[in-house]
């Protein structure tokens, strides 16, 4: 949730931009995690606009039609982490997005879904998109946000593991008999 | 702490601190011999373990550069990642899943057995299970194996029942929670497994055999163990007449040291080893070290793997509990009708959504996908593992690209063979009918992984034309060089290899002492 927080004095200087977003589903998973209902994600490098493209991109590119903006936002940060450490990552977001609109014949984000993954689809094999894909694939489904939205209860450490919270709790099939899988105590 | 100064020419210096070199280091610690005990990577511990898969890997793992090429499909999804093993005190023993099975009988004798194989080059290994089952004994009692010892098996969990029902309505016999080295007890000093569902990130509760956190400390406790960490190895030298006298190893800022040694044990996985010794090339060995039969580096094998996951209508959670909960052995027999030779285990697996999206189909998007990501906790998993056939083709060798030190790195080429595939595609159809025998609304077939069983390219061989080390893991060539690892496997065999390299490495321990006192090594 420290992600989340905006760093007042960063945004005052304002190198990169700012991702802002509301929380769509009120009583979601996440919305039950959150302090407020709004978000706000700070860009090192990576301007405003470019950073709420990019999360439409990852966005189709990864459909969770009940996942929030929130979570996506990761992979824009993950995005402006690279960018940050390498000049020549803007560029090539900047220009990837440029060809989506030129594709478009238009704003890329303006059309429906369907034709904004047809569009994707006809990039897919180019620098840019293997970037956000290969960059979103390892953000996207790994933070505790997503964690919540999946159902994956992360780290078990701290509960003492899953010995007496389920590991064993299936009731739609049979239990396996005691040879095959003794008693834990 | 124990130290020894780099001219001692007494000690005995072991390359890699996992299944292989940790066991053999502990093992002649206890016999009072001196050990300088080189480990690449940094020393963790369970209090230092993370509970999220990314961070666990970034921790744990080998991520130095390697390439690929061959037909495999990892030359495609991760053509600088061949292999999922660990750069850590413990190795990849930090990583392992904990199942610990003996190899059969007549898998020793795989060319025997299995005849000539078009395109392979099968070998009988210079071993047999009969001389290697006192060994076998000793460490399923060093590694706390399950089953073994009046040691209960472990309770299964949620994924393992969805496996054992399945398995039950096809008619296969043999499945349980298995043998595993994973305390389903408190025993030895360690912790009953409480079910974390990390056993890939490293047991926080210790409660499965490493040996970062039994051989080793076992070992600085005898006073003759010096353990270097962040000091990896990359060059053997030799004196004049031919015998290894002193490896030269990088510490963590680059600097090169050179240590004396009186044998030289290599366990770097058998990826690193073959190419430390293609590495260590000199006028006396001009195409590596101990590679005068030309065999160092040949005959990769990684075992034919696979997973099948499988979506179900009710919630299986299927990462609460030991990764490896239980396994089927039906297939392991041999039984040509199958249409192949070998046989493979069948495992439960699980990954938490971090590996899920990176593993369950690379490079895929869209819906398709995400669909499966959004059934997370309605699904169950199981990995195939089977004896994939050594092939002179598939092998490392030294690649164009060169690492922080400019010494080239492992290219890993793998051709699949006939067999292999043969054998992948009866897993893939079995895997899914068990799912499919208890509801499944859809299967899945999951590529390999990154290769966490890296076996057979320094084999063991009756004659040395045939390999590179005698059933010692004693070089052909160089009398005092050893190979302590997975790389000393004649065939791959079925079983999961920890506890067979752990048997040999204790078996090389007694070797190695007694050809100190009669000088043969």
């Amino acid at each position: 949730m420290q992600e989340l927080k905006v760093n007042r004095r960063r945004f005052l200087q304002g190198s990169g931009g700012l991702l802002l977003g509301t929380l769509m589903f009120g009583s979601g998973p996440i919305a039950l995690l959150a302090p407020s209902r709004s978000w706000a994600m700070e860009m090192h490098t990576l301007p405003s606009d470019v950073a709420s493209q990019l999360l439409l991109v990852v966005r189709r590119i990864y459909p969770h039609d009940r996942m929030e903006d929130a979570v996506y936002a990761f992979s824009v940060k993950a995005l402006d982490e690279s960018a940050s450490a390498d000049p020549s990552v803007l560029p090539q977001l900047v220009k990837g997005l440029a060809e989506l609109d030129a594709l478009a014949g238009g704003k890329w984000s303006s059309l429906d879904e369907n034709q904004q993954v047809a569009l994707l689809e006809k990039v897919q094999h180019s620098d840019f998109f293997k970037r956000v894909r290969g960059t979103a694939v390892n953000s996207l489904y790994s933070n505790e946000l997503a964690y919540e939205h999946f159902g994956y209860e992360g780290a078990s450490f701290p509960k003492g593991g899953y010995l007496m919270r389920g590991f064993n709790d299936l009731e739609w099939l049979p239990a396996a008999p005691a040879d095959a899988s003794p008693s834990a105590f | 702490m124990t130290t020894y100064s780099f001219d001692d020419d007494s000690v005995v210096i072991i390359i890699g601190s996992g299944a292989g070199g940790g066991t053999l280091a502990n093992e002649l610690c206890q016999k009072g011999i001196p050990v300088v005990l080189l480990e690449a990577g940094e020393r963790q511990s369970p209090a230092t373990f993370i509970n999220d898969e990314w961070p666990s890997f970034a921790q744990l793992s080998w991520g130095d550069t390697r390439t690929t090429s061959g037909t495999w499909q990892i030359a495609k999804d991760f053509p600088n990642l061949p292999a999922w093993i660990c750069k850590t005190v413990g190795g990849t023993t930090t990583h392992w899943a904990g199942a610990s099975i003996r190899l059969q009988d007549h898998e020793f004798r795989a060319r025997q057995m299995y005849g000539e194989v078009k395109g392979a080059n099968l070998l009988d290994w210079p071993l047999t299970l009969a001389e290697l089952e006192p060994y076998y004994a000793l460490a399923e009692n060093k590694m706390g194996v399950t089953r073994t010892n009046d040691i209960p098996g472990l309770a299964g969990n949620n994924n393992f029942q969805v496996m054992y029902n399945g398995a039950k309505k096809l008619g296969y016999k043999e499945c349980s929670t298995g043998h595993m080295a994973i305390n389903s007890r408190g025993r030895d000093g360690r912790a009953q497994c409480m079910q974390l569902g990390f056993c890939f990130q490293g047991c926080k509760m210790g409660a499965k055999w490493s040996t970062l956190y039994t051989e080793i400390p076992a070992a600085e406790a005898t006073g003759k163990l010096d353990l270097r960490t962040q000091a990896h190895a990359v060059r053997i030298e030799h004196d004049a007449k031919g015998r290894a006298n002193a490896v030269v190893y990088a510490d963590a800022k680059g600097q090169l040291h050179r240590q004396q040694g009186r044998i030289v044990a290599i366990a770097g996985n058998a990826i690193e080893t073959p190419r430390l010794l293609l590495n260590s090339s000199s006028s006396m060995f001009p195409h590596g070290l101990g590679n005068g039969a030309g065999m160092v580096g040949k005959h990769y094998m990684r075992h034919t793997t696979g997973s099948v996951f499988a979506e179900f209508n009710d919630p299986v959670h299927f990462y609460r509990g030991t990764i490896m909960a239980g396994l089927i052995s039906d297939e392991s027999r041999l039984d040509p009708d199958r249409g192949f030779v070998g046989g493979y285990e069948m495992e439960t697996i699980s990954l938490g959504p971090s590996f899920m999206a990176a593993f369950f189909n690379p490079g895929a998007w869209g819906r398709d996908f995400t669909r499966v990501m959004d059934n997370y906790t309605h699904l169950a998993g199981m990995w195939l593992v089977g004896e994939d056939m050594p092939r002179d083709t598939n092998r490392i060798t030294l690649s164009d690209t060169k690492d922080h030190l400019g010494i080239p790195v492992a290219n890993v080429h793998y051709d699949d063979h006939p067999n292999d595939l043969a054998m992948r595609e009866h897993a893939f159809k079995q895997g899914s009918a068990i799912y499919e025998a208890v509801g499944a609304l859809k299967t899945h077939r999951v590529p390999p992984y990154p290769s966490t069983h890296n076996l057979g390219t320094c084999r063991m061989s009756l004659k040395e034309a045939d390999g590179v080390c005698n059933k010692h893991g004693q070089s052909h060539e160089v009398p005092n060089l050893f190979i302590s690892d997975g790389s000393q496997f004649t065939t791959s065999a079925a079983e999961n290899p920890t506890l067979t390299i752990v048997s040999l490495a204790i078996r090389q321990a007694d070797f190695i002492e007694q050809a100190l006192k009669t000088k043969a090594a």
